[in-house]
């Protein structure tokens, strides 16, 4: 679990970064950011369920326990990317207490 | 399960009795219909089992069979914990006053009531168990024969992961019970130290089932036991022993010394020590009151005398007297039979799969037919399916239980239907690269249970930005490009390498790998090099292969142990001085730590992993050495494989580099390397002794794949691909691309029955 504090002013320009590659080569500076969101805990971990195989996907969070059901959300994607770029900004929202909207 | 999280999940599964048949032979199937709907079953020669809209797209060849038709749907349960069973016989029957104990290590004390040893009946409530109760303490509970149930717990709660004394005693003339609890270790201002006793009116109901170790009886399932109460933890030297023992005559039958008074009122002493290798537990008692192991708890275990003195167990068996047992063990899940296929003679050998279909939900159930004969087959080409791999990541649950994961992928994990009925059915047991629910690592797996991640169309959260794919469906990107290709290729399995050595590659000259062959048995290696030094030819399109030594069972078909010993990429760690399979005596672990780094085998060897995206190759100036022109035929470019489904280049996932130190031979050509990975990828932990900043792919040079080709002294060659990616490649543009051509030039020169020249 990353002890990296993130501020959302000085690290908002990386979330740009982020929108236009999502999956791939990133700055030191953003793959720190993405190292907090991505190993987080379990409990309420963001995961995305395959709805039609590379073309829909929903997003859902894992329950709080290890075999719990997965809590399902309204949002669904037509993009890996439109996907990951959600999940970041509820991330974003959730360690800065800001709004990337 | 939620309504909605349920409407994601698979409503039929199932498996098959063997994983590979040759024609004429009988294969089948057990299929459980979880709404015990009824459903339509047939037959599918699989080629490509990737439906990325960018690849070739799925190719299913559907067969007719006698076999195919409407069948009857039950749901079968899957019986997931383990425990030993035994039988009941006169040496337990008319039971009254007694004395139980053994030697514990619980690691889930928490978890609620649990059953260490037991003479119960689930249904009636009578008999008694020894047991731990929802206090986390031991407790000793008797079933009177009104059915009413009287227990009498230490009171004091257990501490997890640490060796107790425990016992219980039942006077039937004074109704007298008592528990003893007595932790090994001792800790400041922790009382986890008790004992209890209470009088009990009544006499103990008549039990006529059997013993069980690990959990209670319940019920028989037709020939399966249905049990309740597992126990996570371990026992050693359980013994049973009619009248009431004093304290210090515990201690005499503990340490197997009774007087001899009391030696002819012993009922039964297991010792887990003996017969570490087999599936019965051996009774000392002259009443040989043997068990049978259910669902294959974990031997081999270090015992409470454990003394640090010996590593393996078989020098020192009286210290591994400990069996370990797990809630969600799983070995034969013992279903009944839906249906049995005769392999129609005409079938070639390849991949196929038995398809079950209900309303929108389905299952595949893949198995390989082999040749009717490899000497006679007209395919001088095998390729050897790697389902020792599948079976080790079989039923995997990372991205829904390891913190890890998305730092692994740099993604965020998609679930497939698959996955979300594998989250929370987990009595369907786990792969080696889970944890059971107490913690430890799964040490074995078994192919006797549906495995839901061998699937064709299945996507793996690992298999890297693109098609996702992973193991046995990443290798149909192979079985569809020979198909393209038009190259006559049998199949074989780990199996019928394992069980046959060399002979299963008779009248073969070319082997070639799966994408991920990582898993490999003594006996397979030891067959694989007999090939080689036949002069046979190797072909591994793949990567980190030749990694974890791994054991099949010698009686018990279909289940694999590997232990995650002292170095290695490794998901959970075994604990000091359990790295000895117990399956066959072997030390486990990395075959690099046995003195074989996969180097020695294929050139090659695991250097690093990431799993976002992958990258390509650029040629090297050993791709100008004449010995390898016939591989660049018609690759004129400097970069190779700069596309791909997976992960968009053919450098990607497992990344493996030549070594001399490691084994690579002195005359290996060193290609072509991988470049410019990200930073998702991480230099193996085997590699770093002083760890280091900049072990990552944009700063470090052991970050990369090595394609390599060399000569073996029988005039045979090796090639080495190195990428797990290179595979979701070759069909880029129609299979006309600079990946495509050198493996199809490998391969006819390799098909060519001149020798290399090796002066």
């Amino acid at each position: 679990m990353s002890l990296f504090k993130i501020d959302a002013e000085k690290h908002r320009h990386l979330a740009d970064e982020f929108r236009k590659n999502p999956v791939g080569i990133h700055s030191p500076a953003l793959q720190k950011i993405l190292n907090v969101f991505r190993g987080s805990a379990m409990a309420g971990k963001y995961v995305l369920i395959c709805v039609k195989p590379h073309q829909e996907w929903r997003l859902a969070q894992l329950g709080q326990e290890r075999g719990d059901p997965l809590i399902l959300k309204d949002q669904s994607f037509h993009s890996i990317e439109e996907a990951e770029w959600e999940i970041f900004k509820i991330r974003w929202q959730h360690y800065t207490g800001e709004s990337l909207q | 399960m939620n309504a909605e999280s349920k409407d994601y999940g698979k409503r039929i599964v199932g498996y098959s009795d063997e994983i590979s048949v040759r024609p004429g032979q009988d294969i089948s199937f057990m299929v459980s219909s979880e709404d015990n709907a009824d459903y339509q079953a047939s037959f599918v020669r699989i080629i490509h089992g990737d439906c990325s809209p960018d690849g070739p797209g799925l190719k299913l060849e559907k067969l007719t069979t006698k076999t195919d038709g409407r069948y009857t749907g039950q749901r079968q349960e899957c019986l997931g914990g383990s425990f030993i069973v035994v039988p009941n016989s006169e040496a337990i029957g008319g039971l009254d006053s007694f004395t139980v104990q053994a030697m514990i290590w619980p690691t889930t004390p928490d978890k609620g009531c649990q059953s260490i040893i037991s003479h119960w009946n689930g249904n009636k409530r009578t008999g008694f168990s020894l047991g731990i109760d929802s206090l986390g303490a031991v407790c000793l509970r008797i079933g009177d024969s009104n059915g009413k149930v009287h227990e009498v717990s230490s009171g004091k709660p257990l501490v997890a992961r640490e060796w107790y004394f425990v016992s219980g005693t039942f006077d039937q003339k004074t109704g007298s019970a008592t528990v003893l609890q007595e932790p090994q270790a001792s800790f400041a201002l922790t009382d986890d130290s008790g004992n209890n006793s209470a009088t009990i009116s009544g006499t103990m109901g008549d039990d006529t089932g059997p013993i069980l170790i690990g959990a209670s009886y319940v019920e028989k399932l037709g020939t399966r036991i249905r049990a309740s109460e597992h126990y996570n933890g371990k026992v050693d030297g359980p013994a049973l022993i009619s009248g009431v023992l004093s304290r210090s005559e515990m201690e005499r039958l503990r340490s197997r010394n009774l007087p001899d008074n009391l030696k002819r009122n012993l009922i039964a002493h297991w010792d887990f020590g003996l017969g570490i290798k087999e599936t019965v537990v051996y009774d000392t008692s002259p009443n040989k009151l043997n068990g049978t192991l259910v669902n294959m708890p974990t031997r081999g275990m270090k015992g409470y005398n454990w003394s640090g003195k010996e590593m393996n167990w078989a020098n020192a068996p009286g210290e591994y007297g400990a069996i370990h047992f797990h809630d969600d063990d799983v070995y034969d899940a013992g279903w009944d039979i839906d249906f049995t296929l005769t392999v129609p003679s005409d079938w070639k050998s390849g991949l196929y799969a038995a398809h079950v279909q209900v309303g929108e939900h389905n299952d595949y159930m893949p198995f390989v037919v082999r040749a009717n004969s490899s000497a006679t087959s007209v395919a001088k080409a095998v390729f050897l399916v790697p389902t020792a791999s599948y079976m080790s990541y079989a039923n995997e649950h990372l991205p829904t239980d390891a913190p890890l994961a998305q730092l692994l992928t740099g993604q965020v994990p998609v679930l497939d239907q698959e996955d979300i009925f594998l989250l929370q059915n987990r009595n369907y047991g786990g792969s080696q690269y889970d944890t059971h629910s107490d913690g430890s690592g799964v040490s074995y797996s078994s192919r006797l249970r549906p495995i839901l991640n061998m699937r064709p169309n299945y996507q793996s959260w690992l298999g890297g930005y693109g098609s996702s794919l992973w193991q046995f469906n990443a290798d149909t990107h192979i079985i569809d490009w020979l198909e393209a290709k038009g190259f006559e290729c049998d199949c074989i399995t780990d199996e019928d390498l394992h069980y046959e050595g060399v002979a299963a590659l008779e009248g073969y000259d070319v082997l070639l790998t799966g994408s991920h062959p990582e898993y490999w048995s003594d006996p397979m290696w030891k067959g694989l090099d007999a090939f080689k030094e036949r002069g046979g030819r190797l072909m591994y399109l793949g990567a980190n292969g030749w990694y974890w030594n791994v054991a099949y069972h010698d009686t018990a078909p279909g289940i694999m142990e590997v232990r995650r010993g002292e170095d290695g990429i490794r998901a959970w760690a075994a604990e000091p001085g359990e790295y000895y399979n117990s399956f066959t005596g072997e030390y486990g672990g990395l075959w690099r730590r046995k003195g074989k780094p996969p180097q020695m085998m294929a050139g090659t060897g695991f250097s690093a992993q990431g799993f976002d995206i992958s990258s390509y190759f650029r040629k090297l100036p050993d791709s100008e050495n004449e010995r390898a022109t016939f591989i660049f035929e018609g690759v004129n470019d400097e970069i190779i494989g700069d596309f791909g489904l997976i992960g968009g280049g053919a450098a990607g996932l497992e990344l493996d580099r030549a070594d001399r130190l490691l084994g690579t031979p002195p005359n290996c050509l060193v290609l072509a390397s991988s470049e410019n990975h990200s930073d998702i990828y991480l230099v193996v932990c085997e590699e770093i002794l002083i760890n280091y900043p900049g072990i990552t792919g944009q700063e470090n040079e052991l970050v990369r794949a090595d394609m390599v080709f060399y000569e073996t002294p029988a005039g045979g060659a090796v090639f080495s691909a190195s990428s797990i990616a290179w595979a979701g490649s070759l069909s880029h543009n129609n299979y006309s691309n600079n990946v495509s051509q050198i493996t199809e030039n490998v391969l006819r020169r390799f098909l060519d029955p001149t020798l290399f020249e090796t002066d």
